[in-house]
């Protein structure tokens, strides 16, 4: 919800002791946990400022303060709010001051101690960089009357000002008490307020009005629509007297318009003291809505009516976490101990979900959707079984302990993302050591927690590497521990030839986050043997059937392959600009349009073309909940910049030299840099004639001669990802991060695209007069290609290096390489444009070793550098 | 030229142009190859632990090496040197046992840099002013190191100020004429630093002028502590800042977006000192005096500077060449005084009325 009320500051009341039940006894019994919850739940309905007040008699005021800020601060989506610190205490006052980095407003300090300690508090006020409320309160008491609260204001503020405090720093809490309490005296308390709210701003300039508006309607306590249209009467006249900020509960304002018209006028002539009998009418009228009418509600709140283990399975379920912190809470009550809760109802719904998944009636989006779900009630039971265990020196359950990591160089981890999730549901413990961590740093962890089990996860090739050097540093160590391998690029016999052969302890491939649980289940429960057993006896069948396709594929010598390159005839087009262009802040909203949704979906384990999909018999409805969930997110993630795009293009002029591309200086003079292709080797030939060509990127380029020219690109669409995805994580909500991780992705596809239509159309202009579908566009109808390194047509990631560096493309796209060549943010895309019309995809397929070390020699390396580089391709087993 | 005139001129000039503060300590350093002997020297003998990297210390054990340092950036164009008191502090200190010189580390550093911020003014008149230098400290106010107990600190709000108590006292008694609180990751820590330098103040009868220098740490525009820049003025202002400013972390390159953030709302002069460049593979810094010069040309004529200088891997000769973009350039005007009321949690918050 916004701010209904234009330029009035919402202060969040609900993280007051001395207003919130529920809060105070959240701080009396030490629940952080649940008092940050009432915190953010203040922020997501849309507080301004946070009102933070532990004045009670049984909290120490300074302790639970401090405290209470200092949890805050490591919660960004609730720090990103500024404090209010309001005690009637100076010294809980000062503590929060303390703790408190932004600037924020202390509630309150007043004379009521006198001109000279008034005076000291503001000093102080003022040095620890805060602005204050100033209660309309001196010697004598508090002010009733609007006259004295006017003399109070206007002798406080000549006083502060005097004193150089800032005036725009001052906010004046001329009292709101509570009205149509049967006692005379008090009718005009309201018209008091309204009163001197005008006086002020009109009268002490740049100074602000504040108040609680609840105790307004303090003598309905119990009775909530009568309370709350007298808060949506009072704010009303209140916000046109002048007031400018207010205590209130931000999940609840009602608009005065939606006052019932009856109900609005007797509050008007309570408010407004305009008759005699006016407090009687009031009276009488609330007497009609005692007990209060439910609020009208679209949704189907029926499951909201049965016992509480039914209501958390339906939320487990489902995923919906509304209700789920109540509804844990209760079922915590009712239970001997708080792990009863999870190993009793929470775990019950959750092997509901997982028969589900198993039984393929639910899909991996509303089963990372549960996961949250999950996870928010365990985070809601952890304190109290902390608490548990400190009691009883108990140690908490787990089926098993879990230590994953993207493996150093690589930063991929959606994947490992989702799957952590879902062994998390099931009851293991994931220590999650993030992206890029090294071996040393998995190893250790892994030892020091008494891990279970190591998971390791990567997207670019080079990460099979680590991947083996991991497995040998385990042999290395001596270590036994089952090792766990996924992520796209890795594969049932990369694991079979490579990486289990490197390990004697169990070493297997886990194919998707679905294959995870029983894989894991069976690992450290009893079929451990004989999971064990099966995987050797897949893995020597694997391994046997390489070696067996090895030798079956028929492959030309490198000089042959050279001869059978396709003959094209060039007529260059010469780009709109040579060198390079920077697009910052490119507008996401552009983009959108461009986004295919088709790997989307198989992101999450949703196979089908978009949108067939969202009309698939089986997987439709999980396709659209999650295709729902997708547009929502994005619309918000466009419209609020949670990530920024960024990009660069550039068109140098080249030549084809051999295998290689020549990159020259405007003038054609100097060698600028070289590009390094490779070349199919596979035999095409046919009996019938005549053999397809053997194809190498650098065919696409004219030999020297003829002037033509090559274009490279890297754009992202990641900048901020991190953050997002971290936003979501520390308030679990891991559905939310790793959609978040998913939308930038097809984001910056999407942007590479949009990219490449505006090159073909615009920036290199070849094909000016191109009108594509979108279709068309994600069927690559149009002229020219833009491959990418480490993708089949050029596999080797380290051309990105030259591609980089000529685009200068750190600086101005923010996008870094790691030492293995992963793009960071991961939602980056670069590669090479070529025109020619006859420039097509190809895979180069394997290569021999005439090849790697003709290459090598273009290069400059070793041959067992260029081995390695070049592992995934290599035809032949390369001498160690 | 005394303090209350050094600093009248030095106001007059910023008024006209642009002011030169100098460049890294540490980079210059360097390029001594002072051993670990060089760090003890005489004194620190016996010191029961290895000295050596606390650049501090050198104002007592090799205060040649420090005036040279000075001096070189002097010569370089520089009208404002800082104290080589970055960690001097007992917090900071107390990594190698030396909390109790700390006091005294601080008077000779000002008392170093004053000395030849003096030889230079004598030959042309022109002011040349010493900026105290107050660090970040090793320790957080507002994060907790121990990522599994988010509410824990490692030290409070009263021990931080008086240790900034000190180092401003030993400040000002070596004769700086400004205090730089510097390279902020926390403004928690700022603001605990602003509280002792006004105890300091309080105490010696001497107010200087303050200047507030805070870091932006990754391309997302937050400080470590995660204020945005926006958010990071509101919650200094109160201040009443001399000058406020980004320094260290970024590069040219990625600093230029959060100094345009800041030079759009400060209402006071904006200062910059970026590193010469991200670390790049090496540990080296990338950035030449030659590219430098072109991003502060660029600043300059767009108007976000009143003061340019340099951090980690700038030389005197970056100084040079900084000098040289930002001569003749209109320094930068600052918007009118606000009067809204302007709050700050992790984002800044300005009510409307």
């Amino acid at each position: 919800m916004t701010n209904p009320f234009a330029n009035f500051v919402i202060v969040g009341e609900r993280t007051n002791v001395t207003g919130s039940a529920k809060f105070r006894k959240l701080i009396e019994a030490d629940d952080y946990a649940g008092a940050l919850a009432v915190a953010r739940q203040q922020v997501e309905s849309g507080a301004n400022v946070l009102d933070v007040n532990v004045d009670a008699a049984m909290i120490d005021g300074p302790a639970a303060m401090t405290r209470f800020l200092n949890l805050i601060a490591s919660e960004p989506d609730i720090a990103k709010i500024p404090l209010m610190i309001d005690s009637s205490k100076w010294d809980v006052i000062e503590a929060g001051l303390k703790c408190a980095q932004g600037k924020s407003i202390v509630n309150s300090i007043s004379m009521k101690e006198g001109e000279a300690k008034f005076l000291e508090y503001a000093r102080k006020v003022r040095r620890y960089g805060a602005a204050t409320v100033v209660m309309a309160f001196d010697e004598q008491g508090q002010a009733d009357t609007a006259q004295r609260k006017i003399e109070i204001c206007a002798r406080a503020y000549k006083l502060l000002t005097d004193s150089g405090f800032p005036p725009e720093d001052i906010v004046f809490d001329p009292n709101i008490f509570a009205v149509a309490t049967g006692i005379e005296e008090h009718s005009d308390y309201a018209k008091a307020f309204f009163e001197a709210a005008a006086y002020i701003r009109a009268e002490l300039p740049h100074a602000h009005v504040s108040g609680g508006v609840s105790n307004v309607s303090f003598s309905f306590r119990g009775n909530e629509p009568v309370r709350e249209a007298m808060h949506a009467v009072f704010l009303y006249h209140a916000i046109r007297a002048g007031m400018d900020m207010g205590i209130v509960n931000a999940g609840s304002l009602t608009l005065y318009d939606d006052v019932e018209p009856e109900l609005r006028e007797r509050v008007e002539d309570v408010l407004l003291n305009r008759r005699a009998d006016s407090t009687d009418r009031l009276l009488e009228f609330a007497e009609t809505v005692k007990g209060g009418k439910k609020k009208e509600s679209g949704r189907d709140l029926a499951w909201r009516e049965k016992p509480v283990k039914e209501r958390l399975a339906h939320a487990l379920v489902h995923g919906l976490n509304e209700f789920i912190v109540a509804d844990t809470e209760e079922a915590r009550l009712e239970a001997e101990r708080p792990l009863h809760v999870i190993e009793g109802p929470l775990m019950d719904g959750m092997s509901v979900v997982g028969d589900l998944f198993g039984a393929g009636k639910m899909f991996l989006p509303q089963v990372v959707k549960s996961a949250r779900v999950m996870k928010q009630a365990v985070a809601h039971l952890i304190p109290y079984m902390e608490e548990e265990k400190e009691r009883t020196g108990m140690a908490g359950q787990s089926n098993g302990r879990i230590v994953m990591a993207t493996v150093k160089g690589d930063v991929h981890d959606i994947g490992k993302n989702i799957v952590g999730v879902v062994l998390q549901c099931n009851g293991y413990d994931i220590d999650d050591l993030g992206v890029m961590v090294t071996c040393d740093k998995i190893l250790d962890r892994a030892v020091e927690i008494g891990a279970d089990a190591i998971g390791l996860s990567g997207l670019i090739t080079p990460s099979l590497d680590e991947m083996v050097f991991v497995a040998s540093e385990m042999q290395r160590r001596g270590m036994s521990l089952p090792l766990l391998i996924g992520g796209a690029t890795t594969s049932r016999t990369h694991t079979a030839v490579k990486i289990a052969p490197a390990y004697s302890g169990p070493t297997i491939y886990v194919t998707d986050a679905s294959r995870a649980v029983p894989v894991v289940q069976k690992l450290l429960g009893g079929e451990r043997e004989t999971l064990i057993g099966e995987t050797k006896a897949d893995q020597s069948a694997a391994r046997e059937s390489y070696l067996a396709s090895q030798d079956k594929r028929p492959r030309l010598p490198l000089e042959k392959a050279r001869e059978r390159a396709p003959q094209l005839k060039f007529a260059p087009v010469r780009p709109s600009f040579l060198g390079l262009r920077s697009f910052t802040e490119y507008p996401l909203e552009q983009l959108v349009p461009y986004i295919d949704w088709t790997p989307f979906f198989s992101s999450w384990e949703l196979a089908g073309r978009y949108p067939a999909i969202l009309e698939d018999e089986i997987v439709g409805e999980a396709a659209r909940n999650l295709y729902k969930d997708a547009r929502a997110m994005l619309d918000q993630l466009v419209a609020e910049k949670w990530v920024r795009a960024s990009g660069v293009v550039g068109f140098f002029p080249a030549s084809r030299d051999g295998d290689d591309i020549v990159l020259w200086s405007p003038d054609r003079r100097r060698e600028r840099a070289r590009l390094h292709t490779l070349r199919q080797q596979m035999d095409k030939g046919s009996s019938s004639g005549e053999a397809k060509p053997n194809f190498a990127l650098a065919d696409f380029v004219a030999p020297k001669g003829t002037d033509d020219y090559i274009g490279a690109f890297a754009v992202t669409a990641g900048l901020g990802e991190g953050e997002v995805s971290i936003r979501f994580k520390r308030a679990n909500d891991d559905y939310s991060a790793i959609m978040a991780q998913a939308l930038c992705d097809r984001l910056a596809e999407a942007f590479a695209e949009a990219m490449h239509a505006k090159v073909r159309r615009e920036l290199w202009g070849y094909a000016a007069e191109e009108t594509l579908s979108f279709d068309e566009l994600i069927a690559e109808k149009y002229r020219g290609i833009r491959p990418a390194p480490g993708y089949p047509a050029q596999p080797d990631h380290t051309e990105k290096r030259t591609i980089f560096d000529l685009l200068e493309a750190r600086e101005r796209t923010g996008i870094d390489l790691t030492e293995n060549l992963a793009m960071t943010p991961p939602s980056s895309v670069s590669g090479l444009y070529f025109a020619h019309p006859r420039a097509e995809y190809f895979g180069v397929g394997r290569i021999d070793r005439d090849q790697v070390e003709d290459y090598a020699k273009r290069k400059g390396w070793a041959l067992r550098e260029a081995e390695r580089w070049l592992a995934p391709i290599l035809a032949y087993e390369p001498v160690r | 030229m005394n303090r209350e005139q050094r600093l009248a001129a030095l106001n007059a000039e910023m008024a006209k142009r642009i002011l030169i503060l100098d460049g890294s300590m540490g980079a210059y350093l360097q390029g001594f190859g002072l051993t670990t002997n060089d760090f003890h020297g005489t004194r620190f003998v016996e010191h029961p632990m290895s000295l050596k990297g606390d650049n501090d210390l050198l104002v007592l054990t090799q205060p040649q090496v420090i005036t040279k340092v000075h001096e070189g950036y002097f010569a370089a164009g520089a009208d404002i040197a800082s104290t080589n008191t970055f960690n001097a502090t007992r917090i900071s200190q107390a990594e190698y046992a030396l909390e109790d010189v700390v006091y005294e580390i601080n008077v000779e550093a000002a008392r170093l840099a004053r000395a030849a911020a003096d030889k230079f003014e004598a030959q042309d008149g022109r002011p040349r002013a010493v900026a105290g230098a107050l660090g970040p400290t090793t320790k957080l106010l507002s994060m907790s190191p121990e990522v599994g107990d988010p509410g824990r600190r490692d030290v409070n709000f009263e021990t931080m100020a008086k240790n900034y108590e000190e180092q401003a006292l030993g400040l000002i008694e070596g004769g700086a004429d400004l205090l730089l609180i510097e390279t902020i990751t926390d403004t928690l820590n700022a603001k605990s630093a602003l509280w002792g330098a006004w105890e300091a103040f309080d105490k010696t009868g001497v107010e200087l002028p303050l200047w507030i220098s805070g870091t932006i740490t990754d391309r997302s525009g937050r400080t470590l502590s995660g204020q945005t820049v926006e958010a990071f003025y509101n919650s200094v202002r109160h201040a009443k800042p001399w000058a406020v400013g980004l320094n260290c972390a970024l590069g040219p390159v990625e600093m230029r977006a959060f100094l345009a953030d800041l030079a759009r709302v400060a209402e006071c002069a904006v200062s910059a000192y970026p590193n010469a460049g991200l670390p790049n593979a090496m540990g080296g810094y990338d950035e030449t005096p030659h590219s430098m010069e072109a991003h502060y040309a660029e600043w300059a004529r767009a108007g976000l500077l009143n003061i340019a200088g340099g951090c980690c891997g700038t030389t005197p000769e970056h100084i040079e060449h900084m000098k040289h973009a930002v001569e003749g350039v209109t320094p930068r005007v600052a918007p009118m005084p606000d009067a809204r009321l302007r709050l700050a949690g992790l984002e800044p918050f300005t009510a409307v009325a």
